[in-house]
């Protein structure tokens, strides 16, 4: 006996339902991050490394903030609302509130947890950014801003989950305390960031921070190098990210 | 035509207001004033032609911007220099033509453009 209609609908639908099932199952189950075609085209992806415990071996200390804010002329309004961070402090539970409960190692959770742009592998400031101003560098995974290009429209400081990003609404020149002639400053109605120090690794120099801190509790480097030394750091300890579950993939690592 | 005289004397008189920037350049004797640019602090020659740097570095300088914030491209080979040299407004620019004041602004201010480099660009001696 042959098939009839209502026969054939059922196999051929099944068929179908198969095939675009198993293609969906297969994508969402091995994602191409970038992470992965860095990779592969044997690029580079710069990481920070922040040892807790050593960053609180000094209380108080700001060397990195100073450092930071100086080289790269970030403003000081003294005024919260307006104020420019680069990088900056904030309080273990702010920081890693997803990842706490009552009885963590006081050791850790006391002190400030030093914040900055995580430059996340999956960046979701540079998928809002409506002129490209900010876009994430293929080649070391740098989360770039172009300040000629951005219009100061601040999706991006919405999108950013960390608080990484800041918006000059004042104009920042006569609150620079000492302007460093080497880099730019901004100009009103313009977001700004951390870059990684993408001028001064251009130089082959550390980024500043990394460079003022006396306890070395900064380490940066090439994640995509086995020999280099942040892969070492997360080898030996144990590391967390903030946010990890949002998917950002976040590129700064917290040693606990 | 009626009135003819007052409306001839009243065209006059309009011309003679409208040209004022004329005829008191001619009156004052400053028609052929150009402005004077300082020569360079060092070095013979500009990093390329200085005819074509005069015509043309306002393109060249958007296109080291480019460059340099979104691909990371950061030395530019001279020609007339035959040497490399980084692409850098306040470093290289600068450089050699120390004074802002008395280089780049002198046509700006001739010419009445206002280009807003220096808005984020830091022109060292003013803050020294």
């Amino acid at each position: 006996m042959g098939i009839d209609r209502r026969g054939f609908m059922k196999v051929s639908g099944l068929t179908i339902l198969g095939i675009a099932g198993g293609a969906s199952i297969d994508g969402l189950a091995s994602p191409q991050t970038p992470r992965k075609k860095a990779a592969e085209a044997g690029t580079r992806r710069y990481a920070m490394v922040v040892d807790l415990k050593k960053c609180h071996s000094q209380e108080g200390c700001r060397d990195c903030v100073q450092a930071c804010h100086l080289y790269h002329n970030v403003p000081d309004f003294d005024n919260r609302k307006d104020e420019i961070k680069w990088i900056w402090k904030d309080s273990f539970h702010h920081a890693f509130h997803s990842m706490e409960h009552e009885h963590l190692e006081e050791s850790i959770t006391e002190g400030p947890a030093l914040l900055l742009c995580n430059h996340c592998d999956n960046p979701p400031c540079t998928r809002v950014c409506p002129t490209k101003a900010t876009w994430k560098r293929e080649e070391d995974g740098i989360v770039m801003m172009d300040w000629h290009r951005c219009i100061g429209c601040r999706y991006c400081v919405v999108a950013c989950p960390y608080g990484s990003r800041s918006f000059n609404w004042r104009d920042p020149r006569p609150h620079i305390k000492e302007v460093n002639p080497d880099f730019p400053t901004r100009t009103r109605g313009v977001v700004e960031k951390c870059t990684f120090c993408e001028l001064r690794l251009a130089k082959g120099q550390k980024p500043a921070c990394v460079e003022a801190c006396k306890e070395g509790a900064l380490i940066f480097g090439d994640l995509e190098d086995p020999e280099s030394e942040v892969r070492k750091a997360l080898q030996d300890r144990f590391s967390i990210r903030r946010k990890p579950e949002l998917g950002t993939e976040p590129e700064v690592y917290y040693l606990v | 035509m009626h009135n003819t005289g007052k409306i001839i004397i009243g065209l006059l008189i309009f011309l003679v207001i409208a040209a004022f920037p004329i005829w008191y350049a001619v009156a004052g004797g400053k028609t052929g004033e150009m402005p004077v640019l300082e020569k360079a602090a060092r070095g013979e020659n500009c990093i390329i032609d200085s005819v074509l740097m005069k015509e043309t570095h306002m393109f060249l300088l958007d296109d080291w911007r480019d460059e340099v914030v979104r691909e990371d491209d950061r030395w530019y080979r001279s020609m007339t220099l035959d040497s490399t040299i980084e692409k850098s407004l306040t470093r290289t620019c600068l450089g050699c033509h120390a004074s802002k004041a008395n280089f780049c602004d002198r046509c700006h201010d001739y010419l009445a453009v206002v280009p807003y480099c220096w808005d984020c660009h830091v022109d060292p001696k003013e803050f020294e």
